[in-house]
């Protein structure tokens, strides 16, 4: 079981510690809701030091990544970011992640891919094995880097104070910059995966513990996997083994805005734009259960008028107050559904995704 | 953990409050819940229903997980704490102050099985 080098950072704060893709993270602190109000209403901090991160340079850099990802790199000018999909050959989706640019601009291109800890051994070995070459270098880099999440309205505001040499106000969304965390170099970025603005902060795993502590000190909440569950769902954002899979298609999955068929051959383009051409059977809704507290867990079967469908992610939405699930429905389904709940028929509606959205 | 030492624990972490009448209290200990986290639903059964030991009566939730609340001893229901089922998160900062279930005991004799509190504690140190 691995740990982060936040490990005994987390056991000082109190974390129960949970197994989660041979990791050993924080679960929680304290209590889970609490730490989604802080995330919504202040600002939280998670250690995301297990996310994998695999460094693309070379003079085809970028048309390795062209060629392996279903957004148009092309686009993604040095100093931003991009969220995108890996498909395999049949269109089934290996993994979502973050792509970061980071050269200047004039040769040498430099990329670093953020993946998800479950799939980072299969993607680096899917990325090395399909797109290297004599011009194109994939290096995972993991273990070079801490990476610890700011999320909330107040992020901007708590990380100034101890940020140096980059101006957050100046960093829009989906951007990235070097700066200095204390004494420490840091590469912080505009992303994060909970619905609220936020940074994440790529350091040294040496640096990363005094840089926990000192947002520690500043009244910041630690959050654990359980509160970033609960606050992704209700941003309505897809998680690997939920809501996509090998065996789903990025357009049913609502995730057609980061497929360019446009920017030529990719993998798993053929498949995709023909899945689509051919019309989708299903997609993702959202499922409010008329029992606030029966929450509609994962695997639940939804039977709707339109035929049967299934529960990807269920929780308690703190910001809400009410249960709340995003399900795979057959693609006309609406209005009044039934869920088959421990032996029971509890009823539900289908509504719109996203379940929370941010004012800005 | 501070367990109460009127208390009979279960392994599957119920606890029992055993009266001279042939009545027994049940609730949830103070490992369970802080096993639980954040608990946002309970499911109990009906007054008049019957449990059976070891059997479960009922669950409860917690944005974790959903758990099966298991029978500490047999017998027939007599009262039901609905004010638990409508606000359960009172369970969380006070497990033992909470009961779910009081039932006319069938058997006093499965109490005998169910541990005290120093074993209980020694119990779930080592689980």
């Amino acid at each position: 079981m691995r740990r982060t080098p936040l490990f005994n950072a987390h056991v000082t704060d109190g974390a129960r510690m949970v197994d989660f893709a041979g990791w050993q993270m924080p679960v929680q602190y304290g209590s889970i809701l609490d730490e989604v109000r802080a995330v919504r209403s202040g600002v939280g901090v998670f250690d995301v030091s297990h996310m994998g991160q695999v460094r693309v340079s070379g003079a085809g850099a970028l048309g390795a990544i062209q060629r392996l990802l279903t957004n148009d790199a092309s686009k993604l000018a040095p100093g931003r970011a991009q969220y995108s999909l890996m498909c395999d050959d049949g269109g089934g989706i290996l993994d979502d992640l973050i792509v970061y640019r980071r050269d200047g601009g004039a040769g040498a291109p430099d990329f670093l891919i953020v993946v998800n800890a479950s799939n980072r051994e299969t993607d680096f070995d899917w990325m090395s094995a399909r797109g290297s070459g004599p011009d194109a270098v994939f290096d995972d880099v993991s273990d070079d880097y801490a990476l610890i999440a700011v999320q909330g309205p107040m992020a901007e505001a708590t990380l100034a104070p101890s940020l140096t040499g980059c101006d957050l106000a100046k960093l829009p969304a989906f951007s990235h910059a070097a700066a200095v965390f204390g004494s420490a170099p840091v590469h912080v970025a505009r992303t994060g995966y909970t619905g609220e603005d936020g940074f994440e902060i790529f350091s040294a795993p040496t640096a990363a513990e005094t840089i926990w502590r000192t947002l520690r000190d500043s009244g910041v909440v630690p959050c654990g996997l359980g509160a970033r569950d609960v606050l992704r769902i209700e941003a309505s954002y897809s998680l690997y083994g939920h809501e996509i899979n090998r065996e789903t298609n990025p357009y049913e999955a609502g995730l057609g805005w980061v497929v360019k068929p446009s920017k030529g051959d990719f993998i798993g383009r053929e498949p995709i734009v023909a899945a689509k051409a051919a019309g989708l059977t299903r997609r993702l809704t959202g499922i409010l259960p008329d029992d606030v507290r029966a929450i509609p867990r994962q695997g639940t079967v939804v039977t709707t008028a339109a035929g049967a469908g299934i529960v990807t992610s269920g929780t308690m939405s703190t910001t809400l107050d009410r249960a709340i699930g995003i399900a795979y429905l057959p693609k006309d389904a609406e209005g009044d559904v039934t869920l088959a709940m421990r032996g029971r028929e509890l009823p539900a509606r289908i509504v719109d995704l996203p379940f929370y959205k941010r004012c800005r | 953990m501070n367990n109460p030492t009127d208390l009979k624990y279960s392994k599957t972490h119920e606890w029992v409050r055993v009266e001279a009448d042939g009545t027994a209290t049940i609730g949830i200990t103070d490992h369970a819940q802080s096993e639980l986290g954040d608990v946002i639903y309970l499911e109990l059964p009906a007054i008049g229903a019957s449990l059976t030991l070891d059997e479960p009566f009922g669950t409860v939730e917690s944005v974790k997980a959903v758990s099966d609340l298991v029978a500490p001893l047999s017998g027939r229901v007599v009262r039901v704490n609905s004010d638990l089922v409508d606000a359960p998160e009172a369970i969380n900062p006070d497990p033992y102050g909470c009961w779910l279930l009081v039932i006319e005991a069938s058997a006093l004799s499965e109490a005998a099985d169910l541990l005290s509190a120093e074993d209980y504690a020694l119990f779930t140190e080592e689980g």
